[in-house]
């Protein structure tokens, strides 16, 4: 788990892969109360020009937060994420979630970690950009 | 396809009322549901004895799980010209994390509301500003969303 000293900037997050089933977007809808069908029933993402469901973006949310407290740990602190859904994203597909540290600043006696994170499909494009701040232990 | 701003005094008039509480007692199970839905296998989210050793000091709530405890109904309803909506993306800011057997109540508010031109036509923009406080009057998260809507593509 990173101390706030040992991090600099332009360090790299430990890469977090996903790749969802549409069995999980089933049970995201459920866990999350969101039942928009263009999650499940391949005819409504047809419709609305999608080859197949859609991955919620809201999962991806979720797993760019993972990405980051993966990263922390326990000892760390989520303070700050933010996610633009640019990109629409597919099951079955490959995702990798990455990140780097764009920043470092004490702010109020805590110790602050900025980094940009993404998400990237199966052939490397970005479809999910975000930021995220942190709060680190020190030594 | 139709450029004509569909902004009317009723959405107008929405901006700066906040809704209804959305009141939810946090329970194990959900939080556990949640975290298996999104593939997170922390022992913080479902692992009591586990998560008790760290910092945390017990099983706490996965940081989007806040997408789950939904306001209450808008006090200031208006019509929406589009059925076709898209999210658009969410900024979280975490104060105090949820733990099992909190309350939180979730209220939201609609701060913005703009137009913009796009490929499906003129789209409709909202921002709209969550805020999570627990039991102890403590403000837990705020979430900012934008979501995105369009005349229906026939």
């Amino acid at each position: 788990m990173p101390f706030f000293d040992d991090v600099s900037v332009g360090d790299t997050l430990p890469e977090l892969k996903k790749q969802a089933t549409t069995a999980q977007l089933v049970m995201y809808a459920g866990a999350s109360n969101d039942y928009n069908q263009i999650h499940y029933d391949q005819d409504v993402a047809a419709r609305a020009g999608h080859k197949s469901v859609i991955i919620h973006g809201a999962l991806k949310s979720a797993w760019l937060a993972q990405l980051v407290t993966d990263w922390i740990g326990t000892t760390g602190a989520l303070a700050k994420i933010s996610v633009a859904y640019r990109g629409i994203d597919y099951p079955n597909d490959p995702i990798t979630c990455k990140g780097t540290v764009t920043g470092k600043r004490t702010d109020s006696g805590r110790n602050l970690v900025d980094c940009d994170i993404w998400l990237e499909n199966g052939e490397g494009a970005v479809t999910t950009p975000g930021k995220a701040t942190v709060a680190l232990p020190g030594r | 396809m139709s450029e004509e701003s569909v902004i009317t005094d009723e959405m107008r008039a929405a901006v700066g009322v906040e809704s209804e509480p959305g009141v939810w007692p946090i329970e194990r199970g959900a939080i556990e549901k949640f975290a298996n839905a999104i593939g997170d296998s922390s022992d913080l989210y479902t692992d009591e004895a586990a998560a008790r050793e760290t910092p945390a000091g017990g099983v706490i709530a996965p940081p989007t799980f806040l997408r789950l405890l939904a306001p209450g109904p808008h006090k200031a309803a208006y019509a929406m010209p589009y059925v076709e909506v898209l999210d658009g993306g969410s900024e979280y800011e975490y104060h105090v994390p949820i733990r099992v057997g909190d309350t939180i109540t979730s209220t939201v508010t609609l701060v913005e509301i703009f137009e913009k031109p796009g490929r499906l036509g003129l789209m409709l923009f909202r921002v709209h500003e969550f805020r999570y406080v627990n039991q102890y009057g403590q403000l837990v998260a705020t979430q900012r969303s934008t979501s995105i809507n369009y005349p229906d593509q026939e």
